[in-house]
């Protein structure tokens, strides 16, 4: 918290680590004050996170890692935390252990001990211990594990943070403690043999009794990094036999520590019954989607009555100010046709993205989310995908970049890549304005139905998608799925909390950056043409830009300069889109019952034949086509490849043709 | 017999992992281990399944559950 860095203050240098969805975000935000998101499924966080805290003067530097099950080397969050924790800069760990499940996690509580750096023991998640009828005996698991403190916390309910930070501070001053674990005497006598030869090529070296026993795993990293002669003294890997102590050692521990375990059958299993249910797992997901998205429509729209009329206001009375203070007439219509109608629009739609949003939300802190990877699994390993893969797309309905972020989680490049391609064929909220504007103005009767439509579209084309490339690899069907299920919990009002907030705040910067120069730019091109400011925008460079698409854009029914356009700017951001039909139909709030009328009134006089099918193509074409800029460089951040990324746009811009053009034909045949 | 023989609310005893090196180690940092206990919570038909291992649930795939040999737990009452 304190913003003044005195040179005499003291750090000290502080990892959080812990094994995934134990709490370790949740806890970082308590200590430091962050809003980083936390969800109740594993691998949320995917990269390294630093804040900082102060306790009694002494300034403490936070990181929180990923969450990981082991201090090897195999997934990017091991990497990550793994050279995180291993940095000589950190001082003391906190090794954030999920009480509920105290087995498990303390098998890295014991490879943590073994780097030899103080360890902090933070056991969350006791009230779910309770819960259950079960007992820790907190006297005796400090003894077990070399006397470090063991503090119990609560993350969520912010308990215990201050004995936990003074215990840090304590902690670091004492400096580590002696191994706990002794292994049988062949494996120790090849430890020592290590250790002694690693202390004499790396006579500074912080921690070698870790570093000669991952030598005995045959860990690749450590070998490659200490290319040392070891052929003599490890002549096989160990591994095996390494986890097996710690696994009979930690049974040890859980014996002599935990009572009364499995009193009570947990409420997670008796939910799992239905919801992982063989036969009704699928339809239960589709019904809990439908659900979202209902909400998503119809609450949203409720409550977006309030914010028209807020614009309505806001715009009308711009324009007499500035009529009133005589300002020019292009600047007037910059601010009022370019700047109010296009970044007013998209403020429109904020109630539906809000209420997606809050559902996706509570459905990622349930802890349904891994239950889908599960349920799904069968029909993903078909197209070649483990049911892990449809976790970043069902939260690409949020917003592709995490998602694309989130395919980290899968094991393989390759599984990664392919869920990278069909990602953005989930919908995502900045398509959702377009699909309310397009069903509003051309399916009257059904809107909801025409934007679920949509989604079911988008979500059928990703899984064929991914089964054509699947094909053309032969790839097998895959069936290698393997997941931790959270316990469910009833959703964290704080959580949820700073989960919508975040993404309110980046849909109103959104508005506020990309969607602003965007707007301001398409006004620009609409209103000068070559020969300076013009009166029709069909002389406007934006026309003459627009007008070299239509001869591509006419087969798929989209033959209008103007969705040129449209179509062109969408790829700063797809809620772009619709800006540019405001600007372009000089209405300034196309979300209004009133600006529709107009947008269909001036477009069926410009273009006659412009009907339903033409905007259901229109939306179709924007749902499939490149996505947004942001998006393309994250696939290219995360793949490391242009060569991929170019490919992967290609891709959609060939398949966004070929099935709007199909649907178009196919549709005007049959309305004939 | 494999996990993929079991059955439904039985108990098992973890024989051996016959799976990829990766995925054998993974299985292993996870805790299931020769001699670990598991226990069958839910499974469908064409072979994936839920396990209970040391107090926590995994989600498996069929590869998995075809790979890893368990053998029967006398029942506890």
């Amino acid at each position: 918290m304190e913003k003044q860095h005195t040179p005499e203050k003291q750090y000290i240098h502080v990892a959080c680590v812990g094994n995934p969805n134990c709490g370790k975000t949740t806890l970082f935000n308590a200590l430091t004050g962050s809003r980083l998101k936390v969800a109740n499924w594993p691998g949320v966080t995917v990269e390294k996170v630093e804040g900082e805290t102060e306790y009694e003067g002494m300034g403490i530097k936070l990181v929180d890692t990923p969450g990981i099950y082991s201090l090897t080397c195999y997934t990017i969050e091991e990497k990550v935390t793994r050279s995180c924790v291993m940095d000589d800069d950190i001082d003391v760990i906190i090794n954030i252990v999920d009480a509920s499940a105290l087995e498990r996690n303390l098998y890295l509580t014991l490879q943590l001990l073994e780097l030899g750096k103080p360890v902090v023991l933070a056991l969350n998640m006791m009230d779910i211990v309770k819960e259950r009828g079960m007992e820790i005996d907190l006297h005796r698991l400090p003894e077990l594990l070399g006397g470090i403190p063991v503090v119990p916390v609560s993350a969520a309910k912010r308990a215990g943070l201050d004995i936990l930070l003074h215990a840090v501070i304590h902690h670091y001053e004492e400096g580590a403690e002696e191994y706990i674990l002794d292994y049988p005497q062949e494996i120790e006598d090849k430890i020592a043999k290590l250790s002694v030869m690693m202390q004499a090529h790396y006579p500074t070296h912080s921690s070698v009794r870790w570093h000669a026993i991952k030598l005995l795993e045959d860990d690749e990293e450590v070998r490659e990094e200490h290319p040392i002669q070891t052929a003599n003294v490890v002549e096989r890997s160990y591994e095996k036999e390494i986890i097996q102590c710690k696994y009979a050692y930690i049974e040890h521990v859980v014996a002599d520590t935990l009572f009364h375990r499995d009193q009570k059958a947990a409420t997670t299993d008796r939910a799992d019954r239905l919801l992982t249910h063989p036969v009704l797992g699928v339809p239960i997901f589709l019904l809990i989607m439908c659900l979202v998205f209902f909400l998503t429509f119809t609450v949203g729209d409720l409550l977006k009555g309030v914010f028209e009329q807020g614009l309505g206001i806001f715009s009308d009375s711009v324009s007499s100010l500035l009529t009133a203070m005589h300002v020019a007439g292009w600047l007037q219509s910059l601010v009022v046709d370019g700047i109010i109608a296009g970044v007013g629009g998209i403020l429109t739609f904020l109630p539906n993205i809000f209420i997606l949003f809050l559902a996706l939300a509570v459905l990622e802190d349930s802890g349904y989310m891994s239950r889908v990877a599960y349920v799904m699994d069968s029909i993903m390993g078909k197209v070649g995908l483990s049911g892990k893969a449809f976790l970043p797309m069902i939260l690409g309905f949020g917003c592709t970049v995490p998602a694309i972020m989130a395919t980290r989680a899968l094991e393989t490049e390759h599984d990664r890549r392919k869920t990278m391609i069909v990602t953005p064929f989930m919908s995502c909220s900045a398509r959702l304005p377009i699909y309310v504007l397009f069903s509003g103005m051309f399916f009257p009767d059904c809107p909801g139905l025409a934007a679920f439509s949509l989604y079911v579209a988008g979500m059928v084309i990703a899984i064929l998608s991914a089964m054509v490339i699947n094909r053309l690899e032969k790839g097998k069907t895959n069936d290698s799925l393997l997941i931790e299920l959270p316990e469910y919990k009833r959703p964290n009002a704080r959580t949820i909390r700073i989960y919508v907030l975040n993404k309110v705040r980046d849909y109103l910067s959104k508005a506020g950056t990309t969607i602003f120069l965007a707007s301001i730019a398409i006004w620009f091109v609409l209103n000068f043409g070559a020969g300076g400011m013009v009166e029709n925008p069909a002389d406007s460079f934006g026309a003459v830009i627009g007008r070299l698409l239509v001869p591509v854009l006419s087969p798929a029914g989209l033959g209008m300069w103007q969705i040129g356009v449209a179509l062109l700017s969408g790829i700063s951001a797809k809620e772009v889109v619709v800006s540019s039909f405001a600007v372009l139909f000089g209405v300034s709030n196309a979300n209004s019952a009133a600006g529709m009328e107009t947008i269909v009134a001036n477009v069926q006089a410009a273009y006659p034949g412009f009907g339903p099918l033409n905007a259901y193509c229109l939306m179709l074409f924007c749902l499939l086509y490149v996505p947004c800029v942001a998006t393309v460089a994250t696939v290219k951040k995360e793949s490391g490849s242009w060569a991929f990324t170019l490919k992967m746009i290609a891709f959609e811009l060939a398949l966004a043709w070929g099935v709007t053009t199909l649907v178009y034909q196919i549709g005007s045949l049959i309305l004939q | 017999m494999t996990l993929y023989e079991t059955q439904k609310d039985q108990e098992y005893t973890v024989e051996g992992l016959y799976v990829e090196e990766a995925v054998t180690r993974r299985l292993q940092a996870l805790g299931l281990n020769d001699g670990t206990r598991i226990r069958v919570l839910n499974r469908k038909k064409h072979g994936a399944l839920i396990i209970q291992v040391r107090g926590t649930r995994l989600a498996l795939g069929r590869h998995l559950s075809t790979n890893i040999e368990v053998s029967e737990c006398p029942q506890k009452e």
